[in-house]
This record gives C-alpha cells, structure tokens and sequence, in this order.
C-alpha cells in the first residue's frame, strides 16, 4: 500500500480510537437489547498462517507455477470449483458443499500495512486492531461485553482445545476454554467461587471459576450422534464442539484450532495432511449438525494470522505472508467467490499480495447479518459487511 | 452487608495472626526489624524458587534484604545436581527419519523413541526442580526457556533439547551476552528457528526475525530490511551431523557487506548479536520481563530504565540485574504481594517442595504441569508460554484444582488402607496418572506438626503464613489436619504468588 493511504487509515484510527475512550457508554447505548445470538458462530483458527495459494488453487495462472516450481498443486489434482481456481486435493471432501452453494470462498482477506510476526498478526485478528493499534480484548469479548448471549446460555462463548482464548480474550464475556465436555463436567465439581477479589489476577481467577460454575450447570454432554467423527485431535475438537452444540442451553460461539501451518520447509506433506483433518472435520461437523436441525442457523469461518509469501523458498516451504483465502460455510451462506483472486503479477516489494477484502469486513458481516448487532461500536471504525450470507 | 463482614473477617484475622506474633518467641520474630522477618523471607523465597518448606523460611528470616539475596545468587548452580537419563546423553550422529530411514515403520520407530527419550527429559528436569539446593538457578533456566524458545515439538531430538537445557542452566545467573551468542549457536534453536535450513542467496528469516521481535528488541525497534539483512548474516550456521554440534559452514555464508540499523560492513552472525547488545531496548526488555516474572504484573517503567541501565553498564550481569530487582522497594510492596499466578511448574514442584516430599513419580508431575498448560520442553510457540493471568482459563483451574485434589485425597484413602477408586478412573489416562500422584508421601498431619501451636487449628494458622501469600477466603478453618491442609490447597491465593 503507498504512504498516503497508511497515514490516512492510521490517522482514522487513531481519531476513532480516542473517541472511543473518551465515550465508553458509546457503544454500550448502541447496542440493542437482543442480538440473534441463536443463529451460532463456529471459527476455525488455521493457526501458524496456513498457505492460501495453495488451499484455493489458481491453477490457470500460469505466474503462481512459475513462483512455485517445487510445491505447486499440479492442474490435473486440483478440485475444480471454476475455469481458474480449485481446491487442494486433500479439501475434496468439501466439493458437495460447494456444489450446493453452500460453501464461499473469501479471497484476498488482509489488513493494511501487514504485519509478518505470528503474534503480532493474530493479535491485530483478534483484537480487530488496526496494524498500528494495539488493544487487549479479543473483538467478540467487545462484542459480548456490549450485548451479552442470554443467561441461560451456558457461556457466551466456547474454546475447544486451544489455551489461547484469542478473539474471547479479556473481561467482559462468560468464555470457556475445555478440551473434553466429559472431563469439564466431572472436573468442574472441583469449582466453588469464593473471597474477595483483591486484585486483578484474583478477581481474573474467581471470574474463571464463577464461568465453569455457569457452563457446569447448563453444559449436556449426552447426545449420541451418528455422525463418525474422524480419528485424531481435530476429529476430536470437532466432536467435542457437535456436544457443546447441542446442549440446549445454547451458546453462540465455538472456537476450534487447528495448529502447524507455519511451513517455512517442507511444506506439501504437512498442508495436506492438514487440510486433510480440515475437510473431514468440515465434513463430520456438517453431518452433527444437520442432525441437530442446525445447519442452517451455523455460520463456519476459518481464519489465521496470515498467508504466506507467493514464492516458494528453497526449503520447499513458504515464509510468512500477508492476504490470504478463508471459506465461510453454513446453510444460509451463499456460495460462491468472494474478494478479489490473488494478483500474483502484481505483488509488494517483499514479494507479498496485497489484500482486497479487510478481515474486519468478514466480522462486519458476523456483527450486523449473522447476529443483527451495530459492527462500529465493536470494530470502532465502519466496515461494510460483506454478502456472503443471508440473515 | 457483604463488605462489611468481610472487614470483619480480616479484622479478625490480623488480629489472630497478631495474637500469634504476641505468644510465639521464635528467633525469627525476635530479631531486629531491618532483617526479613518470617513473612518477607517467605514472599522472597516463594518468588525465586518454589515453594519454600517451613525451616527454609526460618533460615532466611534473620537475614537482611541484602544479605538473603546475596546468600540466593551466591547458592546458585550452573550444573544439574542430578544426572540425567542415559538416553538424551547419546554423543553418536544424529538420526532423522529421511532418505536412510525411508520406510513409514523406521518413521513411527522414531518419533516413538524421541516421545519417550522427551518425557524422560521432562521427568528429570522436574526431578531437579524437586531436589536442587538453589531452586532459583532451575527458576531462571525455566524463565530462560520461555525466552530463547525451542520446542521438541519441531526439534523432535530429545537430545539436542538436553544440551539446550544445559547451556540454558550453565549461563542462567551468569552473562546475557553470553548467553545470547550461545543460543544463537544452539543445535536445538538452529533446528527450531530453521537456521539449519537457511543460506547464503537463500536466508531464512526465522531466527533474524524472532532475535530482534522476541530475544532483543521487541517488536516494531527494528524494520523489516534490517530482518533481510540479518538473516544474511546468520548464514552458515548450521549443525553436524556427525556430532550433532554446532558447525560453522564456509561455503553457504553469505560474506557479502550488509546494512542492518543503518550501519554497514561485511556482518556475520557474532556481529549482528553485539549490535543487538548495544540497543538500549534489548537490556530494557530483558529487565521488564524479569520484572514481570519475579517483581509484579505491570513494570515501573522509571524503575526498569533505571535497573536496565545498571545492566547493561554490568556489561550484562545477570546476577546484578537479579539483585537489582529483588532489592527494590517495588518487591517487597504490600500492593504487589500475591498479584502474580503461580505457573504450572511452581505450583506443582512447590506444592511438593513444601510439603517436603519428593516423589519418584516425577513424570506425573511433569504430565500434571502440561495438563495445566505448560508442557515442559515444548511451549506453545517461539513467544512462549504468556503467563500471567494466560495461565488461568476454565480448562486450567479445573486442572490445578485436580492436582490438588488428587494428592490429598489419595493421602485420606491410603491412610484408610483403601486404593483411590473415583469416577476419574473411567478415563483410563487420568486413572493411570491418580494412581501415580496416589503414590506420593502426601501426610497433612506431619506437615503440621512442624509448625509451633497447641491445637491444630494453631498450627494451621502458621501453614497458611508458609502457604498463601494473602489472606484466605476467610471462613472458619476447619478442626481437623486434613480438612484444613485441603482448605488452603484449594483457596485461591494458593494460586497466586
């Protein structure tokens, strides 16, 4: 990006930013009593920057061969969706969604003046930061904190299998992190809240227990699927998120990660075996949830710090990168292409692509068309959702 | 009203303690009021070790501020007081599963040998923990992980993650500049941050990019080009095969001149690490971090610029910087007493250390510690574990609280000669590990009698000055051994340190 836009878009920033800490019941008043928090949100986290470029293939772009003369997915393996793009083979098992337009694929999803650490990348992510800010709530915690998820919902948000909370990070919102819905129900009989919070990890410490304490009383863990899970520890995550989903007591959010995608070497075996464990997670997560009756009210959104760099290095890897391919699925998403394909003769000094679609434009579309709730209160900046799913 | 019971409560708790204070003539109390006393030799030796036992409190209890930190970095090791596993000190070549070891059964053959070569690793580190007679010099070798990050995870070698835990230990109370140049050089941290796979007109940005985000500057006092030109620098450092060493490769160094924080000259690796060490920020992070682990949640930014620059004019000493911030006023601050969460490792090593047992079942404690979200040896990422309230989600607590559980119930059940039998025991590997942790010499009845007092309920008051670093929840303690040592395990300021 040149000059003149970053000083314009960090000066917005900045400008928005000091607005928002000056009027704090702002968004609070903003917000309406009830968000459809019934229509359910499930992120899979693609964590360590999975590589785009060769999840969605543009396999008649003859540059994207020539930049990568060891690990590109050759033509005749790659799952065609149109004349120019296809799925990385291991992602077959996605094909039927989309042949029912069920499934969008969200191109060029980035942010200006990218950032290249892991950390710092995912950070802005989860935050919703702009590049040169820095804020310490994950964007649903602001969302959540805003319009919280009914009581009765056992947390207003779920964390399967990951320690980082991410986009549920900080005070404000009833997050749960577990691993086993089994475990946590036996385990959480251990919970008892009690003494006077005398500082902020005290307190951090007695909300983390009053939360298991909540999620303990309206969690089930009971409901036999026939859906077969895959083996291995996605295959679980996924199953253990299908038992969250189906309590009755609800929940709006589900939080999967699926880690290892930071392929600086070698990198075809490890993608595909991770897409691998993607697409049938997909897939099982899919059937759970049509037995449920809730495949059109879930919205699936994957998501990761980055992309990576359009040119193969020569560990046959790909170094970290920037904009990046994600897919939506759901009953009620719209299927088909979205942003722009990624302009490979047109890439950044360093070698990267630059974006067409802000990320925060895809939590735009969650704020307002998913959950029906204003998005510049928690984005603190106007984003236009994009249409990729029908309210 | 709620608040004003609870005012009640410590009011009637200060005046128990005072009441103590008044009755009990220990050396530790009538010493002079310049040196520690009982509660702040306690705070200082919970804050650089583990948990300290009850005599180890009164050792330090005469001593003054100076004269008990100087006796701490005095008493630090650069060795391991106990030998390690037999596997992980193999010198021959280093094995890979590639071309010479093709087939998928020499494949699993080694990733199964390397799991089990970790959890022995894992097992005698934390052994050490249990055992060291300076728990500060296994406290910095921990905070040093965490710094100059590698995971068996990529490394996969358990070997290789020994020789870096020993190198961590050797400089952990010594020089950072030392102990930066011998990461740099760090088979483990070669194969981790892909040294290994960078060249010259071919560098790998890995370890360029996370020396100057993560071990050095911080991020965002560095540009993406000095990263470029770095990662030139590093190239040619790579690892023996034969030796699994560090080895210096001629041909693939890039000598070539380049321009990193704006100077320019024909850079290597050494090179670009003293530029590195000549940044102010790089003392300041280090310092900040310290602060963080050993001081309070939230710097003093005067202060840290005031230690850092000691440091660095230490020529970076890590015993001065150390001294520095455990003499501070900031440390001994009432305001910050029982603000930072015990990790994983402290809470599990301490409960043990204070309790005075050391178990042989010491791979159930380092499975404990990972089930709380620290897997020894194999952080998360190059940023490492992120601490601080990070260590407590919901999935966490459950497990600190387990822990706790599953010890001192095991000690009521075989005390009452019945095996553990609990619902836990569906789950086979959480069964496997209650049988374990069953095995421990847990006994609240004699950890209490060491404490001076009539009743129980007497000593239990002193267990709670030796256990929690603020007062508990404040119901009444329970009558019996047991009942009281399983109240103050399971308080919430027995989370914190």
């Amino acid at each position: 990006m040149d000059r003149r836009t970053f000083l314009q878009s960090s000066l917005a920033a900045a400008a928005l930013q000091s607005l928002g800490a000056a009027s704090p019941s702002l968004a609070f008043a903003a917000a309406p009593a009830t968000a459809s928090y019934r229509n359910l949100l499930v992120l899979i986290e693609l964590s360590g920057g999975n590589d785009g470029l060769n999840t969605v293939v543009p396999y008649a772009d003859p540059a994207y061969y020539a930049l990568r003369p060891k690990i590109a997915i050759a033509r005749d393996d790659v799952v065609q969706l149109s004349d120019r793009a296809g799925l990385h083979p291991a992602l077959a098992p996605l094909q039927p969604l989309w042949r029912s337009e069920e499934l969008a694929v969200l191109q060029g999803i980035g942010y200006p003046a990218p950032n290249l650490s892991h950390f710092r990348s995912i950070e802005i992510w989860d935050t919703a930061s702009s590049s040169d800010a820095y804020l310490t709530d994950g964007w649903l915690t602001r969302a959540f904190a805003a319009a919280p998820a009914p009581r009765a919902f056992a947390a207003d948000g779920i964390v399967i299998g990951s320690n980082a909370m991410g986009p549920l990070a900080g005070s404000g919102t009833r997050a749960v992190a577990l691993s086993n819905t089994d475990n946590f129900l036996r385990q959480a009989r251990l919970a008892a809240p009690g003494g006077e919070p005398r500082n902020s990890a005290y307190r951090h410490i007695l909300n983390v227990e009053a939360d298991i304490v909540q999620a303990a009383m309206k969690l089930d863990a009971h409901h036999g699927f026939a859906t077969e899970f895959p083996q291995g520890t996605f295959g679980n995550a996924v199953k253990t998120a299908c038992q969250v989903i189906a309590s009755p007591s609800g929940v709006a959010v589900v939080r999967l990660s699926l880690a290892g995608f930071d392929t600086h070497g070698a990198q075809a075996p490890t993608q595909a075996r991770l897409l691998g464990e993607l697409g049938r997670g997909i897939v099982a997560l899919k059937s759970a949830l049509d037995e449920l009756g809730r495949w059109n009210d879930t919205l699936i959104l994957t998501y990761a710090e980055f992309g990576r760099r359009p040119r193969e290095n020569l560990s046959a890897g790909t170094d970290h990168g920037t904009a990046n391919t994600h897919f939506a699925l759901g009953g009620r998403v719209i299927g088909g292409f979205y942003g722009a394909a990624p302009m490979l003769d047109r890439l950044s000094g360093d070698g990267n692509l630059a974006h067409a679609v802000d990320f925060r434009e895809i939590y735009a579309t969650v704020l307002e068309r998913w959950w029906g709730l204003p998005s510049q209160p928690t984005l603190g900046k106007r984003f236009a959702p994009v249409p990729f799913v029908r309210a | 009203m709620r608040t004003s019971e609870s005012i009640a409560r410590l009011v009637l708790q200060t005046a128990t303690i005072v009441a103590i204070l008044a009755t009990s003539a220990t050396a530790a109390f009538a010493a002079p009021t310049d040196v520690l006393g009982y509660d702040d030799a306690r705070h200082l030796l919970v804050r650089t070790g583990f948990g300290p036992t009850d005599a180890e409190v009164r050792a330090y209890a005469p001593l003054t501020r100076e004269a008990a930190v100087a006796k701490l970095l005095k008493e630090t090791r650069t060795t391991a007081s106990t030998p390690p596993p037999e596997s992980v000190t193999d010198s021959g070549p280093l094995r890979y599963p590639n071309a010479e070891m093709s087939t998928a059964e020499e494949k699993k053959a080694f990733a199964r040998q390397q799991a089990r070569d970790g959890l022995a690793l894992r097992a005698w580190w934390v052994r050490e923990m249990l055992v060291t007679p300076s728990p500060l010099t296994e406290r910095m070798t921990l905070f040093w992980h965490n710094h100059f990050v590698s995971s068996q995870a990529k490394v996969r070698l358990a070997r290789l993650m020994y020789r870096q835990n020993v190198a961590l230990r050797s400089y952990a109370t010594a020089n950072f500049g030392d102990l930066l140049h011998a990461m740099a050089k760090d088979p483990a941290m070669l194969v981790y941050l892909d040294g290994v796979r960078s060249r010259k007109g071919a560098p790998n940005e890995n370890f360029a990019r996370e020396v100057m985000e993560l071990f050095t500057l911080g991020e965002g006092r560095y540009g993406e080009q000095d990263i470029k030109e770095a990662a030139r620098a590093f190239t040619g450092w790579s690892v023996d095969r034969q030796s699994g060493e560090f080895v210096f490769r001629p041909r693939i160094h890039d000598y070539g001149v380049k321009t990193v924080f704006g100077k320019s000259a024909a850079f290597d690796g050494d090179d670009v690490l003293d530029l590195l060490l000549a940044r102010p920020e790089t003392a300041q992070l280090v310092t900040a971090k310290l602060w963080r682990e050993f001081v309070s949640p939230d710097p003093d930014p005067k202060e840290v610029r005031r230690i850092a620059g000691r440091f660095v004019a230490s020529r970076y000493d890590i015993k001065t910087v150390l001294s520095d911030l455990l003499l501070c006023d900031a440390f001994y601050a009432a305001e910050n007493r029982g603000t930072l969460v015990k990790s994983p490792t402290e809470l599990v090593v301490g409960t043990m250390r204070s309790f005075g047992v050391a178990p042989d079942a010491t791979l159930a404690l380092a499975i404990a510690t990972a089930a709380m979200g620290q897997n020894l040896m194999a952080p998360p990422n190059v940023k490492g574990w992120p601490g601080g309230e990070a260590w407590i989600n919901t999935n966490t607590l459950l497990a600190r609280k387990q822990f706790v559980d599953r010890v001192t119930r095991a000690e009521v059940a075989r005390r009452a000669g019945a095996t553990v039998t609990t619902p836990d025991d569906a789950a086979p590997a959480a069964g496997a590990m209650q049988r374990r942790l069953s095995g421990i010499d847990f006994d609240s009845g004699r950890f209490l009698a060491q404490f001076p007092g009539v009743t129980v309920k007497e000593r239990g008051q002193w267990a709670q000055r030796l256990l929690l670093p603020v007062a508990p929840q404040g119901d009444d303690p329970p009558n019996d051994a047991d009942a009281i040592v399983r109240a103050l395990l399971f308080d919430t300021a027995y989370q914190l340190k």
